[in-house]
């Protein structure tokens, strides 16, 4: 399977990247880790004349852990794997990577291009937006910032623009309360339906909960509701039942290879459930 | 068609250049360019893991890397992990535990299994089957593979002992 010919692009400074993009328009695509555009480049799905390598750009990198967390868009899975302040200030990240992909997959595929693709079998938005992360957008006009709450708006339509990148995500340090929980087919695969969950707690009851979730509609969904259901109480059924019933009233699953809308809902309830009990035993 | 642009890279130790489309995928300038058959095409499609190399010290698929991406990298593949004449730990390891049937996912095994004990010299079982998903085998129900790579820890271990 070989694409399309194409020019291959390798600047490194982001000034260049933008230049190229205002200059080629919808004919240039940028490259992070390449892993969901180069399978679409060999499927002929992507047709593009000109592709952009990022892997230069310095000021893409890094991981800086403070009250806020940034992280550069071309930071790797296996870079938030194995970096030990992440592991203590946002563990989250690390139990959502680890589900994300293959070992190899995960050495390239970058949080950047997970986020910015808009695909919504994608593990990061959702995280992001239960994160409450911000994302900074770099174009011809400077610097913005939108929230991962409003990037989303269809399967691969976001609030990006053309002619803009995704420099980094931050988000506020969270709360020891976390965890992330995917329900897969195999190895390698989409989630069937996937929950991160961030509980905060103060006198033995939920004082702040925060649910999205992953592949269960055209965008990830954050479930204002369903965090709220679960705010003063202990975790007991009634509220996590509460929780997961308004989970079930915000998705929107499509029957797929995956399963039938049913049991879509089905095993969302089971990830919700188990993600809910995991983190409040962590706060 | 894009022009061929003018590639470096250093391939088990040996600098080399070539020429190659921007689209060319990297697994088709080793295999045919470079006349590097170790990595295999399994199914080129990033699942199975046949064409994996050591790029830069990572494990990667190499069908899913454009040889442009890898101009100026390290590559390692199976060749430079071993010879016929001079088998690697690893690969007397697969061959003591039967860690193969057909032979055509092992190149890649190896590669991968050599890069996971560079990064965890003492693995656990989990670990391993861990950091080996994205490697798959038709033949042997992975029980071998995963005994082999344990065996393969154990002596480099001893070796490295000995040798302090």
């Amino acid at each position: 399977m070989i694409p399309a010919a194409f020019e291959y692009h390798r600047p490194s400074e982001l000034s260049a990247v933008i230049a190229l993009l205002s200059e080629h328009g919808d004919e240039a695509r940028v490259v992070a880790g390449g892993h969901s555009l180069i399978p679409m480049m060999k499927l002929r799905m992507a047709a593009l004349d000109h592709l952009i390598d990022l892997r230069d750009i310095a000021e893409l990198r890094g991981i800086e852990v403070g009250a806020t967390i940034r992280i550069g868009a071309m930071t790797t899975q296996h870079e938030l794997l194995t970096h030990a302040g992440l592991a203590e200030a946002a563990p989250i990240l690390a139990e959502a990577a680890r589900q994300i992909a293959d070992p190899q997959v995960r050495y390239l595929g970058t949080l950047g291009g997970n986020v910015a693709n808009g695909d919504p079998g994608n593990d990061m938005p959702g995280l992001m937006q239960c994160l409450d992360a911000r994302f900074t957008l770099t174009g011809p006009d400077g610097t913005r910032e939108v929230a991962a709450r409003d990037f989303y708006e269809a399967a691969y339509m976001t609030a990006r623009e053309d002619d803009e990148i995704l420099v980094a995500i931050t988000f506020p340090r969270p709360g020891a309360g976390h965890a992330y929980e995917k329900q897969k087919r195999k190895i390698g695969d989409y989630a069937t339906a996937a929950a991160a969950v961030q509980l905060e707690a103060a006198d033995s009851k939920v004082s702040a909960a925060s649910i999205a979730m992953t592949n269960l509609s055209d965008v990830p969904v954050w479930s204002a509701a369903a965090g709220a259901a679960l705010v003063g109480s202990a975790c007991g059924t009634p509220a996590v039942e509460a929780a997961v019933a308004a989970m079930l009233a915000d998705i929107d699953p499509v029957e797929d290879s995956r399963g039938p809308v049913e049991f879509k809902k089905h095993v969302a309830a089971t990830v919700l459930r188990r993600a809910i009990a995991r983190a409040w035993s962590r706060v | 068609m894009a022009d061929k642009i003018h590639l470096k890279m250093t391939v088990n130790g040996q600098p080399v250049e070539t020429l190659a489309e921007p689209r060319e995928l990297l697994i088709h300038v080793l295999r045919e360019r470079l006349d590097i058959t170790g990595p295999h095409i399994g199914c080129e499609t990033t699942h199975c893991g046949a064409c994996t190399v050591d790029l830069d010290g990572k494990s990667v698929k190499s069908c899913t890397v454009f040889a442009a991406q890898a101009d100026g990298a390290e590559i390692t593949t199976v060749e430079g992990i071993g010879s016929p004449d001079k088998l690697h730990v690893l690969q007397e390891m697969f061959r003591e535990h039967h860690g193969l049937q057909c032979g055509f996912c092992t190149p890649g095994m190896i590669t991968r299994a050599w890069r996971l004990l560079q990064e965890n010299p003492t693995p656990s079982e989990e670990e391993i089957r861990f950091g080996m998903a994205g490697n798959l085998c038709r033949c042997t129900g992975y029980q071998n593979i995963v005994k082999a790579i344990m065996a393969a820890a154990t002596e480099m271990n001893a070796a490295k002992e000995a040798a302090e």
